[in-house]
């Protein structure tokens, strides 16, 4: 076993400690949202989707913009090593882009009374995540793995440069969603706990994505690996 | 020999296939008819008027049919190893993507040369100046999503699956200039003040100068082995 595929073993095993870690707090994430913290007058129960919804988009929008700079960072450099990480922040970022897509029509039901309007920040996320899906497709599609890297960078850079046209478009289009209650000027209109649990969630939610990543980057890592001890 | 000569030496080799052949052309043609007539059929007569559909059904028969003649960019150079030809030439890599570029657009605008009079016999659009303002709209939307699909196709043709994967790595690509394309045709055709187009068309020109740029600055990434 070569040194590479060692590192990746390790990758692997502290990704996995970090990501159960993150589970345990997300358990906690639940009871805090259930049991400390009060229940919001007008939308009742449904607001307890504020401490998954919220982290979920900001996790999966993070895990999209690192792909697309260690994307750009591959394209210029050449290291491998960048194009795993991207692919493994990518999909990371689109199982974060599911929870996201699954929770936001769950609040939506009762609160708008649809499952699905074409909001401007709903219809962002699911753009977004098909065009990480349309990443993925392509990952797929090519064999060599240089090949596979440059083409994956070239789409992701281009996604990147697409996404303020989508912003634009979307709210052109559309918006009806909540607008910010936690970063704005002026004092969070917030009760303290219900802030407590909200912050504690992006906490828990960063946590989950570095685990997951480090776990993904290390099965690529160790895939290349493998395929490099294969061609000797 | 210059980019711009090489660039156009590549378009004009492209070009001759395609009128030596005319089998493509002809079926990407005919694919546009048959989309616009499947919408034609797709609404209820007796409650949607053909006027409330125009602007759209236009916009994603330019947009369909635009992906189908982009499919076929890269196939010629496939066959034979053509490209590898190509990539021997003593032409810097910049030149064989506008020369792409410069093919592809005028087989997408063909297409749509054909499609645009038929959309406007079958949706029984009255002729007037603002048929004119629509095809400059054609235009503006057309030229940044050839430029994003020349890119692309250039990949996907060296994939598996290279028909499926086009259309689903474009077609986020064309939500923008589709949507405000469609904004401005929608307002053309209501007579709407000149003033209110003016955000649309700025939308359309922004697009295709990032677009433009960007992939010809990603290209030689694609091509270089």
């Amino acid at each position: 076993m070569n040194r590479d595929s060692q590192s990746a073993r390790g990758s692997i095993r502290k990704g996995r400690a970090i990501m159960l870690a993150g589970l345990v707090g997300l358990a906690g994430i639940y009871l805090m949202a259930w049991q400390f913290t009060p229940t919001e007058r007008f939308q009742g129960l449904a607001q307890k989707i504020f401490y998954i919804h919220p982290p979920a988009a900001y996790a999966s929008e993070m895990a999209y913009v690192l792909a697309g700079i260690a994307s750009v960072l591959y394209l210029l450099l050449k290291d491998e090593r960048f194009d795993t990480f991207a692919a493994a922040s990518a999909e990371v970022g689109l199982a974060f882009g599911a929870v996201l897509l699954t929770t936001g029509p769950i609040w939506a039901k009762p609160i708008w009374g649809a499952w699905w309007t074409w909001d401007a920040r709903l219809t962002f996320s699911l753009i977004l995540f098909l065009l990480f899906a349309g990443y993925f497709a392509l990952r797929s599609a090519v064999r060599e793995p240089a090949e596979r890297a440059r083409y994956a960078a070239v789409v992701a850079v281009m996604g990147m440069l697409l996404v303020p046209f989508i912003h634009l478009t979307v709210y052109l289009f559309n918006t009806t969603h909540p607008q910010p209650v936690v970063v704005q000027t002026g004092k969070p209109a917030l009760p303290p706990e219900m802030l407590r649990t909200f912050l504690a969630s992006f906490a828990v939610f960063t946590t989950l994505y570095v685990g997951m990543v480090m776990m993904r980057y290390g099965i690529g890592a160790r895939q290349i690996a493998e395929e490099v001890a294969d061609a000797e | 020999m210059s980019v711009w000569r090489a660039a156009r030496a590549i378009a004009a080799k492209d070009l001759r296939i395609e009128w030596r052949h005319k089998t493509a052309l002809l079926t990407a043609t005919l694919f546009a008819v048959l989309v616009l007539l499947v919408f034609v059929f797709s609404r209820d007569p007796a409650s949607v008027p053909l006027a409330s559909i125009a602007p759209s059904v236009l916009w994603v028969t330019l947009a369909l049919s635009a992906l189908v003649a982009l499919n076929r960019a890269f196939l010629l150079e496939r066959e034979h190893a053509a490209l590898d030809g190509i990539l021997l030439a003593p032409v810097p890599r910049q030149a064989l993507f506008w020369g792409k570029l410069l093919s592809n657009l005028a087989f997408v605008l063909t297409v749509q040369a054909v499609a645009f009079p038929l959309w406007v016999l079958f949706f029984n659009i009255t002729p007037t100046g603002a048929l004119l303002a629509i095809v400059v709209v054609v235009l503006l939307a057309s030229v940044g999503f050839t430029a994003v699909g020349t890119l692309f196709s250039a990949m996907a043709v060296r994939t598996r699956f290279a028909e499926l994967l086009l259309p689903v790595l474009m077609l986020p690509f064309m939500i923008p200039p589709v949507f405000a394309a469609s904004e401005a045709t929608m307002r053309l055709l209501a007579g709407r003040p000149i003033g209110e187009l003016w955000g649309w068309l700025r939308l359309l020109a922004l697009y295709d100068v990032v677009f433009v740029v960007l992939a010809n600055l990603l290209f030689p990434a694609v091509v270089d082995e």
